[in-house]
């Protein structure tokens, strides 16, 4: 034990900084035919006091790594530690390890102050303790007033906030959120984004988050993991994933994006777009540094300008300009084949009309 | 504006108006409806209880039946003995402790009942979907045999030539028969083998309902997998054991083929001894008398039973 403890301190670098350290984590399901391999040998470090995010599409197998820490299913192979200690094997009440859970699962049959009591309780811990904590933890999601309500009596909102509080109540290492507020409607959820973060400040407690909404996962997380197929593809601080996605799904997966095609030059320090253009690439870790590869390119950091200006990199005619408040999506077909998205403020384009596309200096080298 | 205002006014009038005339003969046809099933309760249900708790004050013919005198002997006669020689009264307990052996018995029966029907019905729960129906089926099959058979069934297996007894002496176990029929063990199983679907049934309905997402957050809450079953699944399939354990000691109250057939009729119980007054000792009314006390011990204990079980909800809620 302590030899593996020694071995994910060595590998995730500082041990001291790390709650939870899968390595080489497989969970398969189902057998022969119908076999599925939810989780392919997946290494990752979750910091203490993290607010730390898995995004992925559905059956990209972030649930089953969540379901894996709770310890609601146990890994075919590998090793999860929870601050240094191998829990692994534990059953999922012998982990200091909370979820919050995407339907809240609140016990019908008892009032929310017993609800929220009901991990301190079963530990058997004092009367006056419990109360003390229930006390508190009403206090922190605010729902004093509501204590000897039926959960089902709740609203949505109030039926989350519970089973926020009832998760938090026992103090555990990590507090494990899945999918918690897609079943809430958009402004309440904006609201619960904000209670979540304050909560996790306040509490200190890590906060491993499950969600396939890119928008909640780069408002609210310290870092975020972006899996596909079972692996981890990328993790990541949100302006690092959003700005220097590695690889091409997490480019198109998070926002909207424009995938170009270009060649490598300068081993690797330029590319030339088909247009001619040389601008800088950044590349990810053990990308190849010659030949054809895909660059990324946000929306709002192209830009629009006459055809035959000196920064138009590429050229091409307006096809759609679709409105959505807070500024427009012009549309172009580009000269050369394939369609690019800007985003501007302000636009006076004109649907048809040819332009020019400016470019940002240096661009992002996909790996797909 | 102001117009429009009266006109809204008087349409709405005349859809409230057009609504209760609908209504009205909404209700008539739905008495109309309801007749047969009244009169079918009527005739079948109301009129014999009228006719048992009129013959229970009347006086017994001498060859059965009824004489038209008014009486409360029947209801004397179960609490007390009438001394043949001075006509005095001297309380005698011999009813009662029928009373009481049979409600032991049926107590007894559906807490084996209980015991055995709850893990039966979670663990059919548990199954997936197409294998429950299956489950089901089997439990179901014992019913479609008459029970008259099936208690002779158990009567040829435990009796002291019976297959138990045989293979026990024949494997050297035991050299003489252990005496398994006739005894109240007997009636105890016999009672537990012919309402166990009526335990299992009811429990089964409220487990299939219980949401196993509440189970995982128990375990989740550091609940061991005993505190999960006494915290979570037991208080969720509540309405399942009350209404089976009603289902199993009322009819197991008022056997009478079971205690007859495995009691050997030397210890009787509450079915037997009605039955008795309506052939052997040719006294009905007292039998009705019997019968009406049986019904209200049944009624008193089941309205303390869900009262008791009701409270019990609402403490959790």
């Amino acid at each position: 034990m302590a030899q593996q403890a020694q071995t994910a301190a060595t590998a995730s670098g500082s041990a001291d900084n790390v709650m939870v350290h899968a390595g080489r984590v497989t969970k398969t399901f189902g057998q022969g035919a119908g076999k599925i391999t939810a989780l392919d040998a997946v290494s990752v470090d979750i910091r203490k006091n993290e607010f730390f995010t898995l995004l992925g599409p559905s059956g990209c197998g972030k649930t089953t790594l969540l379901r894996l820490i709770a310890g609601f299913d146990l890994p075919d192979a590998g090793q999860i530690l929870l601050d240094g200690q191998e829990i692994g094997h534990l059953p999922p009440y012998k982990r200091p390890v909370n979820t919050v859970f995407q339907s809240y699962a609140l016990f019908p049959h008892m009032s929310v102050a017993r609800n929220i009591g009901f991990g301190l309780e079963m530990q058997g811990r004092p009367k006056a303790e419990v109360k003390e904590a229930i006390d508190r933890m009403l206090a922190l999601v605010q729902m004093e007033h509501l204590a000897d309500r039926r959960t089902d009596q709740l609203s949505g909102g109030q039926q989350q906030r519970v089973a926020l509080a009832r998760a938090l109540a026992p103090r555990p290492k990590v507090l494990l959120l899945d999918e918690p507020l897609s079943a809430l409607d958009l402004k309440l959820r904006k609201e619960m984004q904000i209670e979540l973060k304050r909560l996790q400040g306040e509490t200190g407690i890590t906060f491993v988050f499950v969600t396939h909404d890119q928008e909640e996962a780069l408002t609210m997380s310290d870092r975020i993991a972006v899996m596909q197929s079972g692996a981890i593809l990328q993790v990541g601080a949100p302006k690092e994933i959003y700005n220097n996605p590695a690889r091409r799904f997490v480019a198109d997966f998070i926002g909207d994006i424009n995938i170009l095609d270009a060649d490598l030059c300068d081993n690797g320090a330029h590319v030339i777009l088909p247009s001619g253009t040389k601008i800088g690439a950044t590349l990810s870790e053990g990308a190849a540094r010659e030949g054809r590869i895909s660059v990324a390119i946000r929306p709002e950091n192209m830009g629009l300008t006459t055809p035959d200006a000196p920064g138009a990199a590429l050229k091409g005619r307006v096809t759609n300009i679709v409105y959505f408040g807070a500024g427009h999506n012009v549309h172009v077909a580009l000269d050369g084949g394939g369609e690019v998205l800007v985003r501007r403020a302000q636009t006076d384009a004109q649907i048809g009309a040819e332009v020019g596309l400016t470019v940002p200096d240096t661009v992002q080298v996909l790996v797909d | 504006m102001a117009d429009l205002t009266a006109d809204t006014g008087s349409t709405a009038d005349r859809l409230a108006e057009a609504r209760r005339q609908t209504e009205g003969a909404a209700r008539h046809r739905r008495w109309q409806l309801l007749a047969p099933a009244l009169i079918t309760i009527g005739i079948f249900g109301l009129f014999p209880l009228t006719i048992t708790l009129l013959y229970s004050f009347l006086s017994p013919g001498t060859y059965g039946g009824i004489t038209w005198e008014f009486s409360t002997n029947a209801y004397v006669q179960f609490l007390f003995e009438r001394d043949i020689f001075d006509d005095t009264l001297q309380f005698s307990s011999t009813y009662l402790s029928i009373y009481g052996r049979s409600i032991g018995l049926a107590f007894g029966a559906t807490v084996g009942a209980l015991i055995i029907g709850f893990p039966t019905a979670y663990f059919i729960a548990s199954k997936p979907l197409e294998q429950r129906n299956l489950w089901l089926f089997l439990i179901t099959v014992p019913f479609w045999v008459n029970l008259l058979v099936r208690t002779y069934a158990i009567l040829l297996i435990i009796r002291d030539e019976g297959m138990i007894n045989l293979s026990l002496m024949g494997l050297g176990i035991t050299d003489k028969p252990i005496g398994m029929l006739y005894t109240d063990y007997a009636v105890f199983a016999g009672l537990i083998y012919s309402y166990l679907p009526f335990m299992v049934l009811p429990l089964y309905a409220s487990m299939e309902k219980l949401d196993f997402r509440l189970v995982e957050a128990a375990y989740d809450l550091y609940a061991s997998r005993f505190q999960v079953l006494r915290h979570v699944i037991i208080p969720m399939a509540k309405p399942g054991i009350v209404a089976g354990c009603i289902l199993v000691f009322i009819p197991g109250l008022g056997a009478y083929i079971t205690p007859e057939l495995l009691g050997g009729g030397k210890e009787l119980m509450i079915g037997n001894l009605i039955a008795l007054q309506f052939s052997g000792s040719r006294n009905w009314p007292f039998g009705s008398a019997a019968a009406l006390i049986l019904m209200v011990v049944v009624m008193v204990s089941l309205i303390v039973y869900v009262r008791y079980s009701g409270k019990e909800g609402n403490g959790h809620g």
